[in-house]
């Protein structure tokens, strides 16, 4: 199982493409690392700047249809070449998500107050999130306070996650 | 209960539920194209799984950047070329027999009444026109359809459309689904089916039915679906006249996916095609939508016609019909895609190229080109298109540009007054 824990980037929007996430023109890179310089480079998104807010981050939470638009899975793996392998969100786009889980990354979706109570106490903070995969638990912390975020995840979204991905699940099974 | 469309071929190609709500599904059709495949194609090598499950279900092209523009996409090419001559893989279309993925798959015959199709791409939601349960996927599930023929979903919860009235003249399948995303949301269909039924539906052609779904996943749905009716009958005949005695016979199968009257949809929705006009984006989602008369005079710098959207010989035959006679604006310039070779020719027949090079017009080769600034057409910073793609996104076709998506003929107009207009065609 990947690591689900680390410093957190807050986007504070909705509706963020996947073209936002990577451009089509680095879909040109036949090799997943080369992909990594490019990482939300195309963000609309006041105040955000790709070259410095990516670093340093394992998480990201924002707001909902996070991953809409295009089925590339270059999108995952610009996250995952980066260090982040966990987006928590009101809710994702299917393609996004299902990708996600393929790779045996995590996209958790969580009420919309839950999201919002994220933001107003940790967002403007540098914000840790420390995963329980046995609680099932987000623990938030900036130094001056902590909050716990219970979650869920499908039973089979979980085997995905546990097995590493899809790929050697169906053919072992199918 | 009875049930929807997809429901249905749910349940005829269901072989394993791993939990509840998720449905692992055998396929009928793994579409492959040059940007989303070769990943997996390299995968499968490298675990030493280089295999394909079925190679006549498997069907390939190159598209997106076509001829190659440069080293990288030379090698993704030839990346999927060898892989389809290693496969014995027929239906491999190359440059010169090649055009954008989801019209030249259909001209083909390939997709039918109630078969599933996944594709590494996300207006695979176009094939759904057929009454087939079609949908983009990632690599991983493209790679996992490639070897095993197998793929997981999850529920399929339909949104039913009924398009009512009748659509005014001068107002397309692409202004419909425009003002139906502007309704619905980027969010608003979002893990679902839509089912676009009623009489507006029932009286389009293919071409328009494809634009129709084709813009499905700008709601975030996972497959749009028109019902199979005598017109998808005679689209396909040429293509499945062995197979039926008559037109008739094929109609009476193919009504088996059609809903049952007791279905239960998560949301049944009505949606009065009298009342709309020419419709047009603004800003960077595809949901945020005006009547072309309140954006009227907005300038523009490139206009594109072609694109899985609107680049079929329907679509051109209403921008030439506009074009015929005229220049564009010299302040503006413009390129035309046909969608593939068939169309080419067909517009070449017709003398709609000849019109599209008299007004002015860049024809290109049949490529998804401009629409994803992969390859031509890109726009530099702070320049907007009049496109009849599917997508508005922030750096969609060209960092710092802007695109207004809208119908061809209102991009003809546009660019004959070199700034966004109303058609001759709709009389408001």
């Amino acid at each position: 199982m990947k690591n689900f824990s680390g410093k957190v980037l807050f986007l504070d929007r909705s509706d963020i493409n996947t073209d936002e996430i990577i451009p089509a023109k680095y879909l040109t890179e036949l090799t997943k690392e080369a992909l990594k310089p490019y990482c939300l480079e195309d963000l609309n998104l006041a105040g955000f700047d790709p070259k410095k807010d990516v670093e340093g981050k394992s998480v990201i939470i924002t707001r909902a249809n996070f991953g809409c638009g295009s089925s590339r899975e270059h999108a995952p793996w610009v996250l995952e070449c980066n260090g982040i392998n966990l987006v928590i969100a009101v809710n994702f786009a299917r393609i996004f998500r299902q990708n996600m889980f393929n790779c045996g990354l995590m996209a958790i979706q969580l009420a919309d107050a839950d999201i919002d109570d994220m933001f107003k106490e940790f967002a403007g903070s540098e914000t840790s999130c420390s995963t329980d995969m046995e609680k099932f638990t987000f623990t938030l912390s900036n130094g001056t306070k902590e909050k716990v975020y219970p979650f869920t995840i499908g039973p089979f979204d979980l085997e995905l996650v546990k097995a590493g991905g899809w790929v050697d699940y169906a053919d072992s099974k199918y | 209960m009875g049930k929807t469309t997809a429901q249905k071929i749910f349940a005829a190609h269901l072989i394993d539920t791993p939990t509840e709500g998720v449905s692992v599904l055998s396929l009928d059709r793994v579409f492959c194209h040059e940007i989303t495949t070769p990943i997996a194609i390299n995968d499968l090598v490298s675990r030493g799984k280089d295999r394909v499950f079925d190679a006549s279900k498997i069907k390939a092209v190159i598209d997106h950047v076509t001829p190659a523009k440069d080293s990288k996409t030379a090698e993704q090419g030839k990346t999927l070329r060898d892989w389809a001559r290693r496969h014995n893989i027929k239906d491999f279309f190359d440059v010169g027999a090649n055009g954008v993925c989801h019209a030249i798959f259909p001209e083909k015959g390939f997709v039918r009444p109630g078969y599933t199709v996944i594709m590494g791409d996300s207006h695979t939601c176009t094939h759904g026109a057929f009454g087939a349960f079609a949908a983009g996927v990632g690599t991983t599930d493209l790679e996992v359809g490639i070897l095993k023929g197998v793929c997981t979903m999850r529920s399929p919860d339909t949104i039913r459309i009924r398009v009512t009235g009748e659509l005014r003249e001068g107002v397309y399948a692409k202004d419909l689904i425009l003002g139906i995303i502007g309704q619905l949301s980027v969010n608003g269909a979002t893990d679902k089916v839509i089912e676009f039924a009623g009489p507006v539906v029932e009286k389009m052609g293919m071409d328009a039915r494809m634009t129709l779904c084709n813009m499905a996943i700008e709601a975030g749905a996972t497959c749009g679906i028109c019902y199979p009716d005598m017109t998808t009958v005679e689209y396909l005949w040429d293509f499945i006249k062995d197979e039926f005695p008559s037109k008739e016979a094929a109609l009476a199968d193919y009504s088996k996916w059609l809903p049952d009257a007791d279905a239960e949809y998560w949301k049944d929705i009505e949606f009065n095609a009298s009342e709309l006009e020419p419709m047009v984006t603004f800003n960077y989602k595809p949901d945020q939508v005006k009547p072309v008369r309140e954006m009227e005079g907005t300038p523009v710098h490139q206009i594109y016609i072609g694109s899985c959207t609107n680049g079929r010989i329907e679509d051109l035959r209403i921008a030439a019909s506009i074009l015929k006679g005229k220049k564009i604006s010299p302040d503006v310039r413009a390129i035309v895609s046909p969608a593939t070779p068939k169309i080419f020719a067909q517009a070449l027949d017709e003398g709609i190229i000849k019109i599209f090079m008299d007004a002015g017009f860049c024809v290109t080769n049949p490529t998804c080109g401009a629409c994803l600034g992969m390859s031509n057409g890109v726009l530099a910073k702070g320049e907007s298109c009049a496109s009849t793609t599917n997508r508005n996104f922030n750096g969609r076709m060209g960092k710092g540009g802007m695109v207004h998506l809208m119908s061809p003929a209102t991009a003809a107009a546009t660019a004959i007054d070199g700034h966004i207009t109303n058609s001759p065609l709709f009389k408001g």
